[in-house]
């Protein structure tokens, strides 16, 4: 086995990135009609910048940030508003939303001027990360800017491109493609963030990729490239920190407490196209999955609806069993296909009966495998019982809110117990016990 | 698009292929070196024993589920696993009655008073096979060597000194139809080792305090690791998945404590065998071990950066 890893718990799962790992990302140019959702990150939800009948350009921010931890939004198209009403994310929630109907002539907010991030200082990067309404775009969305500014001394910035969720090969194509715009926009966050050194660590399952990346930083001494094993999860943020740093972030911290931050391959990407201007506006998805007919990596409009995705990807074959958004181990459903890509959309599957596994919560057998596999060092099968039997407090004694929600438990456990779904419904219960 | 019907569960969406049944499908797998070696040794009367032990037992399960009107669970394979393993660690020549008995007496006390599979403290074949050595001590003592029925002494009544170590390896010796031939437990061990349902760390632990008391009390340490149950009891039976740790030190606690038992009860105890007392023993400690062993969690005890 190549490549450090981190030194607890983890397994092997299937990568199913065959599919759509050799294959060039394709532009999707624009649909008809975009719902841009006003909260699609962590954090507050925007104000609405712009009202029904308002003409959009495409770049113009149409959602703004009143509040810290929140960012802007921008119109992916140039065109008419058509609505600014509360319309489904793809996980199921909610929110506000601006709709546009799509004129077609793609005509630009502002012309882009690139910008040398050598010349600009850390609250300069850091404004137009902002502006451009950059998000975490590994999935979870975190606001990029409030990242980039932590309370502690950072001294090394960590790009995520472990991608180790299975199907998921976006990362993997933009680092093959795109790599000198990802070393610039790690470069600008190194410079924003004060660190000294910047590391890309990529799985071994994707060396083709290491070779062009090192390429890419040559000439660069403050950065380097690491191997990691092919290890579920090793794309964790907790988890990559510990095997390339071999720091451990403290119980209920943030990972800046350990001195380094963590940015996903496609947000490195994003910042360097702010810093020449142009905003969080489109972003390459993985379309994939045994019931889509021509899975490929996708650049795609933020506000597109999901059907047109699939439609785009030739379409759905046979009868899909489950609708992702993300990778199968952490995504949530799809209930809707009407919902619409969103800037930490990495993927979206159509998977068919014979690619998806349910929950049958057969009796426990004290197997002990979600113990071996927990990267936490929980004990899965403990949480599990105390939470789904509403045993808040004591469960919390023994590391509930330490859980990464990798969803490893539920993956390896042989009598197919719900394991991490209890674990989320006993935080959530936590919190309401706690608040009451 | 045509409305499609969706299946919205929680993540995560795939499943490993491992489950229940082919975790009991692969200890029976495991078995089967040690069904043939039975079978060889001691022709009709293992065929006999191992049939009935795992009809009654399967039985028994059919029969309180669908008193408790509870699923029928059978499919899983728990219990005709249950039913083999007690039909493999009589005597030969247990009359067949006493046999359904024990296996109903697994299965009814050891397991399903409890709530069935999952819930059970104890190794249900051992309580079983408790059970017997209690109520029929003559019975579940009576050895007679492979191939003739003529009685003799097991090799751990005999002592080393009158033991060959071969026999023992092999198994042409007296004692419970599937515990005679250490070959045979091997290789159903190393199967189940490549197949990642057994945890070695079991075993091991079992072997290592074995060794440890034997050259301790100046005994010989192989004769002990070959003969009686022990070999069986650290391969099929400790290692329990409901009944034993889940924990990695506890694990190893928990053999090595079925280890030192076996070999106090080999020494000084007034039976000449003690797997089955030690491994239930130890089965009753397995919630502590569990309590004491956690592993320690990611990031806890780690000081924040001032």
């Amino acid at each position: 086995m190549i490549g450090r890893t981190f030194p607890r718990g983890g397994g092997e799962i299937p990568h199913r990135k065959e599919a759509t790992e050799n294959k060039s990302i394709v532009v999707f140019g624009a649909p008809p009609e975009v719902v841009i959702p006003l909260k699609q990150h962590i954090g507050a939800c925007c104000e609405p910048a712009v009202a029904v009948g308002d003409h959009v350009k495409m770049g113009q921010p149409i959602g703004e940030a009143r509040q810290f931890v929140c960012t802007p939004v921008h119109a992916s198209v140039s065109g008419e508003v058509i609505a600014v009403e509360e319309r489904p994310l793809p996980d199921g929630g909610k929110s506000p939303a601006v709709v546009i109907k799509n004129d077609g002539n793609d005509q630009l907010y502002k012309e882009y001027k690139p910008r040398d991030y050598e010349e600009m200082s850390p609250e300069e990067i850091r404004r137009a990360v902002k502006e451009a309404g950059i998000v975490g775009m590994g999935g979870a969305g975190f606001p990029t800017h409030i990242k980039l500014d932590p309370p502690t001394v950072i001294d090394t910035v960590l790009i995520n491109g472990a991608e180790c969720e299975p199907y998921l090969t976006c990362d993997h194509r933009l680092m093959l493609e795109r790599a000198p715009e990802m070393v610039e926009g790690l470069l600008a966050m190194i410079k924003a963030s004060g660190a000294e050194t910047g590391i890309i660590c990529i799985e071994a399952n994707k060396l083709d990729a290491v070779e062009v990346v090192r390429q890419a930083i040559s000439g660069h001494d403050n950065l380097s490239v690491e191997v990691l094993q092919v290890r579920y999860p090793q794309g964790a943020e907790k988890q990559l920190i510990k095997a390339v740093l071999n720091r451990e972030v403290p119980s209920g911290c943030l990972p800046c407490e350990t001195c380094c931050i963590v940015q996903n391959v496609h947000t490195a990407i994003a910042v360097s196209e702010a810093l020449k201007g142009k905003p969080s506006f489109e972003r390459v998805v993985t379309v994939s999955g045994g019931a889509v007919l021509d899975p490929r990596n996708v650049l795609v409009r933020i506000g597109t609806p999901i059907e047109d995705l699939f439609n785009f990807c030739g379409g759905l074959i046979g009868e899909p069993a489950a609708i992702v958004a993300g990778g199968p181990m952490t995504g949530p459903p799809v209930a809707e296909l009407g919902g619409p890509v969103i800037k930490c959309s990495s993927g979206f599957l159509a998977l068919r009966e014979n690619e998806v596994g349910f929950d049958q919560n057969r009796p426990c057998l004290r197997c002990s495998r979600c113990v071996e596999v927990c990267p936490m060092g929980l004990t899965p099968n403990l949480l599990g019982e105390l939470s789904s039997k509403g045993y808040y407090r004591k469960a919390e004694q023994l590391g509930l809110l330490d859980c990464i929600e990798c969803g490893l438990c539920s993956y390896t456990c042989p009598s197919k117990r719900s394991l991490v779904t209890w674990i989320k419904d006993g935080k959530a219960g936590l919190a309401k016990e706690k608040a009451s | 698009m045509e409305e499609l019907k969706l299946i919205v569960t929680p993540s995560p969406h795939i499943r490993d292929d491992d489950s229940t049944q082919s975790i009991m499908f692969n200890v029976l797998v495991a078995l089967l070196p040690v069904f043939a070696a039975a079978v060889y040794f001691y022709r009709l009367d293992a065929l006999r024993l191992v049939i009935l032990s795992a009809g009654a037992a399967v039985a028994t399960e059919v029969t309180f589920q669908r008193v408790r009107q509870k699923p029928l669970t059978i499919w899983d394979g728990s219990a005709l696993v249950t039913g083999v393993l007690l039909g493999l660690i009589v005597p030969p020549s247990l009359p067949s009655w006493m046999m359904v008995l024990g296996s109903v007496f697994a299965i009814a006390i050891g397991k399903q008073v409890f709530g069935g599979l999952g819930y059970n403290p104890f190794n249900p074949a051992l309580v079983g096979r408790a059970f017997l050595t209690a109520s029929f001590a003559l019975a579940m003592t009576v050895w007679h060597s492979p191939f003739d029925a003529v009685s003799s002494a097991t090799p751990l009544a005999l002592g080393a000194a009158r033991s060959n170590i071969p026999d023992l390896f092999f198994g042409s010796v007296a004692g419970s139809i599937g515990e005679t031939s250490a070959l045979a437990i091997l290789l159903g061990g190393i199967y189940l080792f490549y197949k990642g349902t057994l945890d070695y760390r079991i075993p091991l632990g079992i072997f290592a305090a074995v060794v440890a008391v034997s050259i301790l009390t100046g005994q010989d340490p192989v004769f002990h690791l070959l003969s009686g149950s022990l070999l069986f009891g650290a391969i099929f039976m400790a290692t329990d998945l409901v009944t034993s740790p889940v924990t990695n030190w506890g694990r190893w606690i928990f053999g090595a404590g079925i280890g030192f038992i076996i070999m106090l009860i080999r020494i000084w105890g007034s039976y000449p065998e003690g797997v089955t007392f030690a491994i239930l023993l130890m089965n009753a400690a397995t919630p502590l071990l569990n309590r004491w062993t956690r592993p320690r969690i990611y990031g806890q005890g780690v000081k924040a950066n001032e």
